[in-house]
């Protein structure tokens, strides 16, 4: 087992660990944080997206252990229970950008992370590319790209990063 | 995914001693290529040493004439470093083009060069450009260390540390995309050099990346794809699959090779 303390949305956590653990199986099973979803388990398809040091990474191909003494940011991180959401997650509810819902954690952390790295003004064509580990298979991606490009939009006027 | 131990070494001396001390255990830096691997169960390395936190390793900068890049610098540091788009954007552009954002904030130019995968695109950047490969224990140039399918010069205990590149004067990379797994299916890296010109094609040969020695000497000649033409590849030695046959991908080294003369003029 090995020892590992991390901040998970804010909150510290220490835990002891089977190195072969994946983070998202930590997220999920020890934290029982399971907004972050397990899809296609090969790095594919972006379900389990999660912000690793502010950053988007694939948590099902990253170890829990690695994860130790840097920081996680998962979907239940963005806002507070009973809150307000976050604009993200708005602007996906507002735009029907979901339809079974499987794939929308990692694709709103996806998403975030496209408007930290691109900005506020981020157009369709680059929201498309920037979308080439977030897969989804029901709505087509039209709504997904429509809410993206609102969503970056109304997070210029937010407080929420 | 089989048990491990995890070791976390300050320094490169600390990982070398590790795996010295502990027969069949790997390096694991991103993670990006090895634990889908471990996942799949095709590796079952009993110790993992992770070169992530050692400090110093991830370093982009000029040295003399050379692109100097630290063994565990990320795709997506090398293809938004300002340094590199400067120097040898062609680079960039690469690493820039690597899986999707996400593989690209985890995965490293060290862990792709250790891999070899015959579908990776740096090896046809190193390779193109006639990096020079720095490990904890001497220097290698691009043509001895990669050694056919997922096989390098590196020995057990040796690590990569950085990759030395001397700059170009023109280089450019295009791919192929396979439409289903988004790796190269051919991918091209031309390089006019100082005194030569390298053409580096990755995705296509069933021993890894490989030279085109025909359209070199075509290209030293004039560097434009006009010069290539009535010049082709045999498809001898090419990955047939259900991908695409020998021949096709023979034919799409010829069509990128003369697409990536074009854009590395055109950058002018």
């Amino acid at each position: 087992m090995a020892k590992i303390s991390l901040i998970v949305n804010g909150n510290p956590v220490t835990a002891n660990v089977d190195p072969r653990t994946l983070l998202v199986q930590f997220l999920r099973e020890n934290l029982r944080l399971t907004g972050t979803h397990v899809g296609c388990d090969t790095s594919q398809c972006g379900a389990c997206v999660v912000h690793l040091d502010g950053k988007a990474v694939k948590s099902c191909t990253t170890l829990a252990v690695m994860a130790d003494g840097h920081e996680v940011k998962t979907i239940e991180g963005l806002a507070a229970d009973g809150a307000p959401l976050h604009p993200m997650q708005e602007a996906f509810r507002e735009h029907h950008g979901l339809q079974c819902g499987f794939c929308t954690p990692g694709m709103i952390m996806t998403a975030i992370d496209i408007v930290h790295r691109k900005g506020h003004e981020v157009d369709d064509h680059t929201i498309r590319e920037e979308l080439e580990g977030n897969l989804c298979r029901c709505t087509g991606y039209q709504n997904i790209v429509a809410s993206i490009s609102a969503g970056a939009k109304a997070m210029a006027k937010s407080d929420l990063a | 995914m089989y048990e491990f131990k995890y070791h976390r070494p300050g320094t490169v001396r600390q990982a070398a001693n590790l795996l010295v001390k502990n027969e069949d255990a790997k390096v694991i830096a991103g993670g990006h290529t090895l634990i889908p691997v471990m996942k799949q169960r095709l590796a079952s390395p009993p110790h993992l040493v992770d070169l992530s936190h050692i400090e110093g390793l991830n370093t982009i900068e000029m040295k003399g004439r050379s692109l100097v890049i630290g063994a565990t610098a990320k795709h997506a540091e090398v293809a938004t470093s300002a340094i590199v788009g400067e120097t040898i954007p062609a680079l960039a552009n690469l690493a820039g083009g690597i899986g999707d954002p996400a593989v690209r904030h985890k995965g490293t130019i060290g862990g792709s060069l250790a891999n070899n995968d015959p579908t990776a695109d740096y090896p046809a950047a190193v390779l193109a450009l006639g990096a020079t490969i720095v490990t904890n224990k001497r220097r290698l140039k691009a043509e001895e260390f990669f050694q056919g399918l997922f096989t390098t010069a590196l020995e057990a205990d040796e690590i990569i540390t950085k990759v030395m590149f001397p700059l170009p004067k023109k280089a450019a990379y295009i791919k192929f995309r396979n439409q289903a797994s988004r790796y190269a299916l051919v991918g091209v890296f031309v390089a006019r050099r100082p005194s030569d010109v390298r053409v580096a094609v990755t995705g296509a040969g069933s021993e890894g990346v490989f030279r085109v020695t025909a359209f070199e000497e075509a290209l030293k000649k004039r560097f434009a794809s006009k010069a290539l033409e009535g010049i082709s590849v045999p498809a001898e030695g090419l990955n047939s699959d259900i991908h695409g046959s020998a021949e096709y991908r023979a034919h799409l080294i010829g069509v990128l090779t003369r697409r990536a003369v074009d854009a590395a003029n055109a950058k002018e």
